[in-house]
């Protein structure tokens, strides 16, 4: 059974079709590279698999004791978190916030699992996430103090505290030097090599097709799903890698 | 400053005003990080205006204002919430569109009812003697409850604040708590408006919090200084405002204008506290 599976899903606003024909599943510890320009329906797709935006054609099923709510997020960073006051520690344990108390079988109910505080193993996962992605010396530090590189890592330390089992990163290296950027990749794949399953949204198809299993290529509607070797050798994968490296030797030809 | 604190507390009007007071700038203070962190001050500004509206209405019917003005600065509350958020008039037009109308609203009813008096001046610019008893303990038991949710709900109330997309996606119902806050904000306004004024209750929203950004680097800091900021200001004010008979929003403003100029200062004049390894 796929841990995700999409048949025949479709994304629309105000009923404008976004993007549609979306079939792929997804399974326990794959790497899912979605790719396609801007505008073809690579956002819109994330929002539906985290559940904050309803197909309007086809259905998304999660599978694998996948509960929606316990997918971790990366997203884009927003304007407000620039100038954010708060801890490394304070933004890393956030992840824990939507999380119910492991209560016992059976007595699960939403009152027995509200709490308002963290508890010891709240704050256990968030310190094992800090150390996994060596921000442990920085948890005193203020958020908007920190490099890009290091904010994405601490974003990715409380998407960790969110999830056991799937990971979704939007665009995880925007606007991030060339060093962060290996070094973020980097990570994110240790992280796949330790079992969880990772689902990238990204216009950098020279990192995607290094690092991903699995390719999904958007453009409206959906251009090729496989493997990324069966990627490389497609009509599709090899026409958009043409232009993308034609594009970047077009800027190093003007610099 | 003994003697005369002494004498103040003599009269039971300014013994409640101050409990009152103290309870409403703590409240605005915790709520005022979170509304300025999501760009929501102004929000704060639009509903003052809402209460002063009802407040007028209130006095026309001879009904008891806290009754009339609560449910409907919460209302105000929603739809300025709902506009900001997804609308075709941009949330900042919206709020100043309903704000200029209550404000107008509000002061066609008192000039056709009682006319322009000192009470209008005092719905205004705020008046220690505003409190009547039955007033302050509706305002100890809301205030009180905001307090308590506030305290209940912080760690909820800082990843909406951080990250609304992420908390949404996680399972927190990121809706409840932004209603969550409007309506504690709503109480809050409705409490400390006729003490404070319509005109200036939202400066006790967004400066406390103003205020201690200026220094500090941790979200919990940051809230626990606002709301020790905000309670010293509103102390004094009180204390200004007896001594020198000025309306009490204005000298409780003055304060805190004062205090978040010192905050700046110290913030930019010491460079020890930019080159700092650990936050506070």
């Amino acid at each position: 059974m796929a841990l995700l599976k999409c048949s025949n899903a479709a994304f629309a606003y105000d009923g404008h079709t976004a993007v549609e024909g979306l079939t792929f599943s997804v399974s326990s510890g794959d790497y899912l590279c979605i790719v396609g320009e801007n505008g073809s329906g690579k956002s819109t797709l994330m929002k539906g698999l985290l559940g904050l935006k309803a197909p309007s054609a086809g259905s998304i099923e999660t599978g694998d004791g996948l509960i929606a709510a316990e997918i971790g997020y990366l997203p884009q960073q927003t304007q407000v978190q620039k100038d954010f006051p708060a801890s490394v520690e304070e933004v890393v344990l956030s992840g824990r916030a939507g999380r119910p108390r492991a209560a016992p079988a059976g007595k699960r109910n939403a009152l027995s699992a509200w709490r308002p505080y963290y508890g010891r193993s709240d704050k256990a996962i968030a310190r094992d996430n800090m150390e996994r992605l060596g921000i442990l010396p920085l948890r005193h530090r203020c958020y908007r103090e920190l490099s890009g590189g290091q904010q994405q890592r601490v974003l990715l330390a409380r998407a960790l505290c969110a999830t056991k089992s799937l990971l979704l990163l939007d665009e995880p290296t925007a606007g991030l030097d060339p060093m962060a950027t290996r070094d973020l990749y980097r990570l994110i794949a240790e992280v796949n090599a330790q079992g969880l399953t990772v689902i990238m949204v990204s216009h950098d198809i020279g990192a995607a097709v290094q690092y991903a299993t699995h390719i999904l290529h958007l453009q409206q509607r959906q251009l090729f799903f496989g493997t990324t070797a069966e990627y490389l050798t497609s009509p599709e994968g090899m026409r958009f890698i043409d232009r993308t490296e034609f594009a970047a030797e077009g800027v190093e030809f003007n610099v | 400053m003994f003697s005369t604190l002494a004498e103040m507390f003599q009269y039971t009007f300014l013994v409640r005003a101050v409990v009152v007071g103290v309870l409403v700038s703590l409240c605005a203070a915790l709520l005022g990080v979170s509304l300025v962190l999501k760009r929501y001050s102004m929000i704060g500004d639009g509903l003052s205006h809402v209460g002063f509206g009802s407040l007028a209405i209130a006095t026309a019917m001879n009904a008891a204002p806290l009754a009339v003005a609560v449910p409907v600065v919460v209302l105000a509350a929603f739809l300025l919430l709902r506009l900001s958020e997804n609308s075709k008039i941009k949330g900042d037009a919206a709020i100043a569109l309903i704000s200029t109308s209550a404000l107008a609203i509000g002061v066609a009813v008192i000039s056709l009812t009682t006319g322009m008096n000192t009470d209008v001046c005092n719905y205004m610019f705020g008046s220690i003697l505003a409190m009547s008893k039955a007033d302050v303990a509706l305002s100890l038991i809301l205030g009180s409850s905001v307090l308590v949710l506030f305290a209940l709900f912080y760690h909820r109330i800082f990843a909406v604040t951080f990250d609304e997309n992420f908390a949404k996606a996680t399972g927190i119902k990121t809706g409840l708590y932004n209603m969550l806050i409007a309506l504690l904000t709503a109480v809050t306004i409705v409490l400390g408006m006729r003490m404070m004024g319509a005109m200036l209750i939202s400066a006790l929203v967004i400066f406390p919090a103003l205020t201690s950004m200026r220094v500090m680097k941790k979200f919990k800091s940051v809230t626990i200084c606002s709301a020790v900021v905000s309670v010293v200001c509103f102390f004094c004010g009180v204390v200004l405002s007896y001594l020198t008979n000025m309306p009490t929003g204005a000298s409780v403003v003055i304060f805190n204008l004062a205090v978040f100029l010192g905050f700046w200062a110290a913030a930019k004049l010491l460079p020890s506290m930019k080159e700092r390894k650990t936050a506070l």
